[in-house]
């Protein structure tokens, strides 16, 4: 099923092909990087080159006679222009957050941290100046991983936080947990390392700001995905500009996946560089910055516990993470690891008891926040590591031990015991398709035949569910999060009857300029050609809190339909006024306004347009103009679900894994564009396919980036990963206009647990192995296999 | 020093530092952005233009090495109103999300076109190693230069690809 179920969409559910699409095939995107203002200077930064060091003194003047360079900035700078440290956005109880300041003052606590800025006449030279400019650094004792920082005698990365702890977090009742213990007839235990990622958008972060003195205005140009988070923050909190001043613009961006939601200490340096020095400066990363300053995804260390009865059905799941935070915390950091995680660790199951336990921990590494899924994929990881070990553990097929288990059609909507409430869902059809589609048992029957031969064959099926469309401002709020999750939408029609769309949501690559206007379309009943979404910029729209958390369809979409109906209602009084009728008397259908009964009296939109415009004869009393605002706030969140298979073969001679098939079937309710759906899925299984087997944000002990490139940091190719098969089921969200859930991040969320459990699910087969931790890198893999075959008497080197 | 460069069918002289890479020569000097910069180690493709024909990663080039030589890049493909076959398949297949790898996919692609008018799944994905993209799981990419390769198959020669 790959169409909504409406019968009279003309546009929603379409396979449309983008309207944006002409330009980014022709080269004529707009890149941040693209943009030149006259005069313009450009920056680069100075970056430690030690995890964790006191900065003693740094000598201007070791470069201030150097060509073309115009100003070096430092911590100093920034406290002499008294801007405020950078914010976080979501407070937990008694969160321990350290200053984090645009330019590190006394003190670098990462790799990359910027200890000072080189402004010169072009970007080559201020790289020169960068790289020669003395910094006298004494390097402090530092540590990168979040067990060895807990312990006692570790380096303390803030002296404001003790013990490197900044917050304790736990939801569900313990209690309850261990009585389920207490009487289980089976219980597993596994120990999981969910690794460091690099979220590698492959436009790399730029910005260009500009001032103009007279009128005291600021304009920044920035990647962003939420500019108007950034303008908020810049103004009201970090540089104390009066709002309506400062207009951020987020042209095309090249790709995001949650490491463009973030206030960058970049972009305070920019703007307070084109104050400073009365002239735009723009400064763009190298591939080799943003690996040492996008913020990075995932670090988990995490124990997991079930239990279940003599029937096999899930009594308990305990989990304890520690959370690796990084040198910083930035705007949702807190919220990544405890209620975008730990809330999600019911899976779709029904589970009398969970408990989770959550530390987060400082440590001298890039800081850590939301990256595709945020948490969601570390829940779905702990749980369906530990649903297909227990099922190992029972001798049951991973896949009947979960639909004995899951939540039932009947149970919606269904409190979890912590805390969320699934509002709808109905797992078993997923599961189903998913199993006709790869055909599981011949799977099944082709690894048995495969099996004691160098070529081994591993399949999984996993099923998650997850929350997004963030999200209901009053919920978030009592938890802790310092922002609205409503999205506005102002819809202006033009006299001529064309229409331009303005959202707060934004798209980098998500298609937002045809899944709008296709909602659009339908509910004026015009042309799709004659809308046009405007995104990206806070001059234009009223405002907004951006795209992460799958939200722009859910919430942004749903504001859109509001606004939408705002204008069909208008529209329909001044058609009936025309038409000399009562309203009630008034339908629109197949593109016109007519008087029921009456078909050959009928009014255009554009008929209609034109004399909300002209007003030379409206309705009594009514304002002219045709144009309407609304601001949506949902009701709660959404839950997309779904099963993904994966399907690996391995090569016991050399350890080396190919992912050889991969299916899923996701349910995000109706499709606004299949086409974009679906590209959205194939996207997110390959980067939690990536997650599986090859990327690794590693560090060496003391905070070092050992992968701080594409040499080292290793992303699926086109060759690496095969065509994805995917499908469909449609279980409308209840409360949403559009009935739409978010599918941006599903296929991160389900497909770095679907490729681990396959890989783990041959050598289980093969050789007993019940654990491995991602990323199953050949030399891994052949390592774990020779290790068991020594275990159980065969010979290491055969 | 002085460089000329025929950048889609167009000599253009500028003075540039002996450093200058081709990327930048033809970004910041042409004004052509679109040809993008994705990484600093020539692996992430999205520079990729041909020089004399063939597919060059234009942040591994000098821009003194390209004097004399005729450069094409995204722009030099098609036009919104007459696009080139790859630049077809990739709107009608969804090859693109962000469009920030797009340019360069199109520009390896047509080097592989231009030797193999009908490559395989496997051939395509070997050719594209070169060059990342983060979005599309690059499914739609396979698709798309497939589409293309029917286009062209069909004699549908549009935009300005045929010379190289």
């Amino acid at each position: 099923m790959t169409s909504n179920e409406s019968k009279t969409d003309k546009y929603f559910g379409q396979a449309l092909k983008r309207k944006e699409d002409p330009r980014f095939i022709t080269g004529a995107g707009n890149y941040t990087d693209d943009i030149v203002i006259p005069g313009m200077l450009h920056a680069a930064m100075v970056r430690s080159p030690y995890p964790h060091a006191k900065i003693n003194g740094i000598n201007k003047d070791s470069v201030l006679g150097m060509p073309g360079v115009e100003a070096v900035l430092t911590g100093q700078d920034i406290v002499d222009a008294g801007i405020g440290s950078i914010p976080v956005g979501w407070l937990l109880p008694e969160l321990k957050t350290p200053a984090h300041p645009a330019i590190a003052l006394t003190e670098a606590n990462h790799v990359g941290d910027i200890v000072a800025v080189v402004v010169a006449e072009t970007r080559a030279l201020a790289e020169d100046a960068a790289a020669m400019l003395e910094v006298d650094y004494e390097p402090l004792p530092s540590v990168a991983f979040a067990g060895a920082a807990i312990a006692e005698s570790a380096p303390v990365v803030h002296d404001d936080v003790p013990g490197n702890v900044a917050f304790n977090w736990e939801i569900g009742d313990a209690t309850a947990v261990q009585e389920q213990f207490n009487v289980a007839h089976k219980t597993v235990k596994l120990k999981l390392k969910n690794q460091r990622l690099i979220p590698n958008a492959i436009e790399p972060r730029a910005s260009l700001a500009q001032f103009t003195p007279a009128s005291g205005e600021y304009l920044l140009y920035t990647t962003s995905q939420n500019p108007h988070i950034h303008r908020l923050i810049l103004a009201a909190f970090v540089m104390n500009i009066p709002e309506h001043k400062l207009r951020v613009i987020s042209p095309d961006v090249g790709g995001g996946f949650g490491s463009k939601i973030f206030q960058y200490q970049e972009e305070v340096i920019m703007l307070l560089a084109a104050r400073l020095m009365g002239r735009p400066v723009k400064w763009t990363a190298r591939r080799s910055e943003a690996f040492v300053s996008d913020m990075q995804g995932r670090d988990h260390e995490t124990e997991t516990e079930m239990a279940v009865d003599k029937d096999g059905k899930m009594l308990a799941f305990r989990v304890n993470t520690l959370a690796n935070l990084g040198a910083y915390q930035t705007l949702f950091a807190p919220a990544v690891p405890t209620y975008l995680y730990g809330t999600l660790c019911n899976g779709v199951y029904k589970l009398p008891a969970v408990h989770v336990k959550v530390q987060g921990v400082m440590t001298n590494t890039v800081p850590v926040d939301a990256y595709r899924g945020a948490g969601r994929p570390e829940a779905t990881y702990a749980i369906e590591r530990t649903v297909d070990a227990m099922a190992h553990a029972l001798g049951e097929d991973p896949a009947e031990f979960r639909r004995k288990n899951f939540i039932q059609p009947e149970d919606f909507p269904y409190q979890t015991p912590v805390a969320l409430v699934y509002d709808s869902g109905n797992y078993e059809p997923a599961l189903d398709m998913a199993l006709n589609m790869m055909k599981y048992p011949e799977l099944r029957a082709e690894q048995e035949r495969m099996k004691g031969s160098n070529k081994i064959l591993g399949v999984s099926v996993i099923s998650y569910v997850e929350a997004c469309g963030l999200a209901p401002s009053a919920l978030v709020g009592q938890l802790g999060a310092q922002a609205g999750q409503w999205e506005s939408s102002l819809v202006r029609v033009y006299p001529t009857g064309k229409v331009e769309l303005f959202t707060g949501s934004h798209s980098h690559g998500q298609g937002h300029e045809t899944a709008f206007p296709q909602i659009a379309a339908d509910e004026l009943q015009i042309p799709i050609e004659d809308i046009d979404l405007v995104h990206g910029d806070t001059g234009r729209m009223p405002y907004g809190w951006g795209t992460y958390g799958s939200r722009s369809a859910a919430v942004g979409g749903s504001a859109l339909k509001v606004a939408l109906q705002k204008i069909t209602a208008k529209a329909k009084k001044i058609a009936a006024h025309l038409l000399e009728a009562s309203e009630e008397d008034v339908e629109h259908e197949n593109g016109v306004f007519r008087i029921k009964g009456a078909p050959d009296k009928s009014k255009t939109f554009f008929d209609v347009a034109l004399m909300a415009h002209l007003a030379h004869s409206l309705p009594e009393g009514m304002e002219p103009g045709l144009e309407a605002t609304a601001f949506y706030d949902p009701k709660n969140f959404v839950y997309p679900f779904g099963t993904h298979m994966a399907v690996v073969e391995i090569d016991t001679d050399t350890g080396k894994v190919d992912l050889r098939n991969y299916g899923c079937v996701d349910d995000c309710g109706p499709l606004i564009n299949p086409l974009i759906v679906e590209g959205q899925v194939h996207g997110g299984i390959a980067q939690g396919a990536g997650q599986a087997l090859w990327e690794e944000g590693a560090y060496d002990e003391e905070g070092n980036l050992l992968a701080a490139s594409y040499m080292e940091y290793t992303m699926p190719r086109a060759d690496d990963l095969p065509m994805y098969q995917i499908d469909h089921t449609v279980t409308p969200s209840p409360h949403n206009p559009l009935g739409v859930k978010g599918i941006g991040e599903s296929g991160t969320i389900a497909s770095s647990s679907a490729v681990a459990n396959a890989v783990l699910d041959a050598l289980w087969h093969e050789c007993g192995i019940e654990h491995l931790d991602m990323p199953y890198t050949a030399e891994k893999v052949w390592k774990a296999i020779r290790d068991s075959r020594a275990g159980m008497g065969q010979a290491a080197d055969d | 020093m002085n460089v000329t460069v025929n950048v889609n069918g167009k000599p253009y002289t500028r003075d540039v530092e002996a450093r200058t890479l081709l990327v930048h020569f033809l970004r910041e000097d042409l004004l052509l952005t679109g040809t993008h910069v994705g990484c600093d180690t020539s692996q992430c493709g999205a520079c990729t233009v041909h020089v004399n024909g063939e597919a060059v990663k234009s942040c591994t080039v000098l821009a003194v090495q390209a004097d004399g030589m005729d450069v094409k890049t995204i722009e030099g493909m098609g036009t919104p109103g007459d696009l080139h076959p790859l630049q077809t398949g990739f709107w009608e297949k969804h090859g693109l999300q962000c469009g920030y790898c797009t340019p360069g996919m199109i520009m390896a692609s047509a080097e592989l076109l231009k030797h193999n008018a009908n490559p395989s799944e496997e051939e395509i994905r070997y050719h594209l190693e070169g060059n990342y993209c983060r979005c599309t799981g690059y499914h739609n990419i396979v698709k798309a230069v497939q589409h293309a390769a029917e286009i062209m198959a069909q004699g549908g020669q549009s935009g300005q690809a045929a010379d190289d």
